[in-house]
């Protein structure tokens, strides 16, 4: 017992002050991509056919990205041809698919719920999370935000073993062939009004697995989606991010 | 003796498919056996579909003698199981069955493993209609039948934020007669995806192949790559790699212990490895700029370099963890009721440890010395590798003591290659790779050892890539451990093993 206390002593308080303080992330974190103004057509071009999983288009000759196919790549064929750089900010969350694709107007972060739901959800978020086909990237860094330092149950939310005592689903991976049954039921077991969350670019958009017929290609059409994560897989800075903006609590 | 059927080859080496015999089935057959008999392992078995039939090709690993092996023959239709003999081949043929519509006549355990359509044109052995997609799960799983035997069946979705699988329970009360595993929820078809390649997409496919294990399957996939390329990284980038594995395993391990502390309800242990662990992964960010080592291990190199200040600061903060790590997991292993709970739970004995080829920690916590870091060095760097850890009890305790013992030891090799940081380069470029060939690489995941297999085509692109995770092995092992335990000893047993539902389904 006295050895529990003493080691506690050493181990001392370690929860982040966040949301009052930002966090430090790593110098060599990857974030909200800077995309370079005025490219010519043809670097423009270039740029768009560089990315492997098609993040980027070409909208009238300006460039523009898409968040939830991005994997913010550390050799991003674009970004070493000049079109891009990627920020040290961690904020990413959108409301709204479209949303996601940044041109040269400012980042669109998600909003907060309606009055209503934020009534019932902003206090108290209970989430059931689906791994459908994640590689556990996404998952563990859920899992991270359960730890000490960023204790997620002092903002009121919390993973719930049951669908059944949850108020939304946390989706990660790009659903897998073999978990799209068991995703929808898991859905359906949820009672209304009930959120949907992606998270990380597999569940966006299939990420990497993209076009695998093993796949579907992130959530897409299968479940109404309220919030986009993106990342590969996101921050958990990113995650808590997104969660309280969409609660109002920030 | 069939030695001389035998290609024998050290890690690294890129064999022309020419130089390779196609042996009569009875001869592979009989060459493989008496390999096994001579203290081979199996770590790799697959299939490469060709005009004549179904090659398949069985890579035996000698650890002690640091050499592999390789045997080749060719089947069609169907062909006589081997895992009667060599159980440790089950789960490699069922996947022959299921991935190329070859029957193993004789196999005793016969069931799909991952539930996708077969991968070329051929009838499913199971008679399921072949244009639609199985449904996963959809088995005759072994039952037990009986006066009060009950069957406890979980997920594939489970309680917590973990991955999908499923698990059937075959209980009288609470002692659990068998245990089956079922998974393939994960699948995603990556060794499909790779074909054609090397694309521009595989490596972020490799990376997100095990997502825990990125720097283990990164490593593995520039290794089979460089291979081929007969191309050599820079003596800096091996060492980057060396100080990534060694905070993967970090990471993982210390994760681990929390987690094998928090199912026995030792909250002090769970709660500061939690936090650790995230230092762990922020140090591995601090190098590359993700927590996963995502973008770091390209074939070839490393993308990111450290300079004088970087590993300065990094060995300061090893400084401050280590002994903050040592405390926090010590605190557990001297208490007398968390090493109550731990020692003789889910016990796996060394002969059936061997015979199911477990690798990794759970190999060496039944006493097997397999690491390939040991055994199967590549390249300069892992050459000085000398201290595998060993425990030989093969319970929950010698599983969190092989990897508190392991924290320790990456400890250690993580300072030493900080400080033994060689000059030069950390990349160069990669060479275009050998048509008509095979190459083999292993490395030490924090789980276990990682395989990966390449076969390329005449124009030198991939025409079939083989990823064998630990887990790919393991899992048989956590099954078996369960057999006449408690069903509430599963919890603290899955955490023990710790085992990729991803890594297995791919």
């Amino acid at each position: 017992m006295l050895s529990i206390i003493r080691e506690r002593l050493r181990q001392g308080h370690r929860t982040g002050k966040y949301p009052k303080e930002e966090p430090q992330l790593p110098e060599r974190f990857r974030g909200l991509p800077q995309l370079t103004r005025d490219l010519s057509p043809q670097a423009c071009a270039a740029a768009v056919a560089g990315c492997p999983f098609a993040a980027l288009s070409n909208n009238d000759d300006t460039l523009q990205i898409n968040l939830g196919r991005c994997l913010f790549c550390a050799d991003c064929p674009a970004a070493e041809q000049g079109a891009l750089t990627f920020s040290n900010d961690y904020r990413l969350a959108t409301r709204k698919h479209e949303d996601l694709l940044l041109g040269d107007e400012v980042y669109r972060l998600t909003d907060r719920l309606n009055k209503r739901m934020r009534k019932l959800f902003g206090r108290s978020l209970k989430l059931r999370q689906v791994s459908a086909g994640g590689c556990n990237a996404c998952e563990a860094d859920l899992n991270v935000l359960g730890t000490l330092g960023f204790d997620l149950g002092r903002f009121g939310i919390q993973f719930v073993a049951s669908p059944r005592h949850a108020d939304g689903i946390m989706v990660t991976g790009p659903v897998s062939e073999n978990m799209k049954s068991a995703l929808l039921d898991t859905y359906a077991a949820v009672p209304e009004p009930k959120l949907v969350i992606a998270s990380g670019a597999c569940a966006i958009g299939g990420g990497p697995f993209r076009d695998s017929p093993e796949v579907n290609n992130g959530i897409g059409d299968l479940l109404p989606v309220d919030l986009f994560i993106p990342g590969c897989p996101p921050h958990p800075y990113t995650a808590l991010d997104g969660l309280l903006r969409l609660l109002g609590r920030l | 003796m069939n030695r001389s059927r035998l290609i024998r080859f050290r890690h690294g080496a890129c064999l022309p498919l020419t130089d390779l015999p196609r042996l009569d089935f009875a001869t592979f057959r009989e060459s493989l056996f008496e390999e096994v008999a001579t203290h081979a392992r199996v770590a790799s078995f697959f299939g490469h579909p060709t005009d004549e039939g179904l090659d398949l090709y069985a890579i035996l690993v000698h650890d002690w003698q640091g050499e592999l092996a390789l045997l080749r023959t060719q089947v069609t239709g169907s062909f006589t199981s081997l895992t009667p003999n060599c159980p440790q081949l089950h789960l490699f043929e069922r996947e022959l069955a299921e991935q190329y519509g070859v029957r193993p006549e004789g196999h005793p355990w016969l069931k799909p493993v991952r539930f996708h359509t077969p991968w070329i044109d051929a009838a499913d052995i199971w008679g399921r209609d072949p244009r639609q997609h199985p449904i996963p799960g959809d088995m005759d799983f072994y039952r037990v039948e009986g006066e009060e035997v009950h069957e406890v069946a979980v997920g594939p979705v489970h309680a917590g934020v973990i991955e999908p699988g499923h698990f059937r329970f075959q209980c009288h009360g609470e002692e659990v007669m068998h245990l089956e595993i079922s998974l393939g929820f994960q699948h995603r078809g990556i060794e499909q995806m790779l074909i054609g390649g090397p694309h521009p997409a595989g490596i972020y496919q490799l990376e997100a192949a095990a997502g825990d294990t990125t720097i283990g399957h990164t490593i593995a996939y520039s290794q089979v790559l460089e291979s081929l390329a007969d191309c050599e990284a820079p003596l800096r980038a091996y060492a980057i790699r060396a100080i990534a594995l060694e905070l993967e395993r970090l990471a993982n391990h210390v994760g681990d212990i929390g987690a094998l502390a928090g199912d026995v309800g030792f909250l002090p242990t769970a709660s500061f490895c939690g936090r650790l662990r995230g230092d762990y992964l922020n140090l591995t960010a601090d190098l590359c700029g993700s927590r996963f080592g995502r973008g770091l291990i390209r074939p070839n190199g490393v993308l990111f370099d450290l300079n004088t200040t970087e590993v300065e600061k990094m060995l300061q903060r090893l400084a401050v963890l280590e002994p903050e790590t040592r405390g926090a997991i010590e605190l557990c292993f001297d208490s007398p009721s968390v090493l109550a709970r731990f020692e003789g739970t889910g016990p796996i004995s060394t002969d059936d440890a061997e015979a199911l080829g477990l690798v990794g920690v759970a190999a060496r916590a039944c006493g097997l010395i397999r690491d390939a870091r040991l055994h199967h060095p590549f390249g300069p760097w892992e050459e000085g590798f000398n201290t595998p850890v060993i425990e030989t009890n093969g319970d929950v305790s010698a599983r969190g003591n092989v990897r508190r013992r392991e924290i320790y030891a990456s400890h250690q090799l993580l300072r030493d290659a900080l400080k033994r940081l060689p000059p030069g380069p950390v990349s160069a470029p990669l060479a275009p790779l050998a048509a008509d060939s095979l190459a083999v690489s292993l490395c030490e995941g924090w789980r276990g050892e990682v395989v990966h297999a390449a076969i390329t085509d005449k124009a030198g692109k991939i025409a079939r890539y083989k990823i064998v995770d630990p887990s790919f092995h393991n899992w048989s092992g956590l099954a078996l451990v369960l057999r006449g335990r408690q069903i509430s000893d599963f919890p603290l047993c899955n955490k023990s093993f710790n085992l990729s539902y991803c890594g297995f389904d791919l």
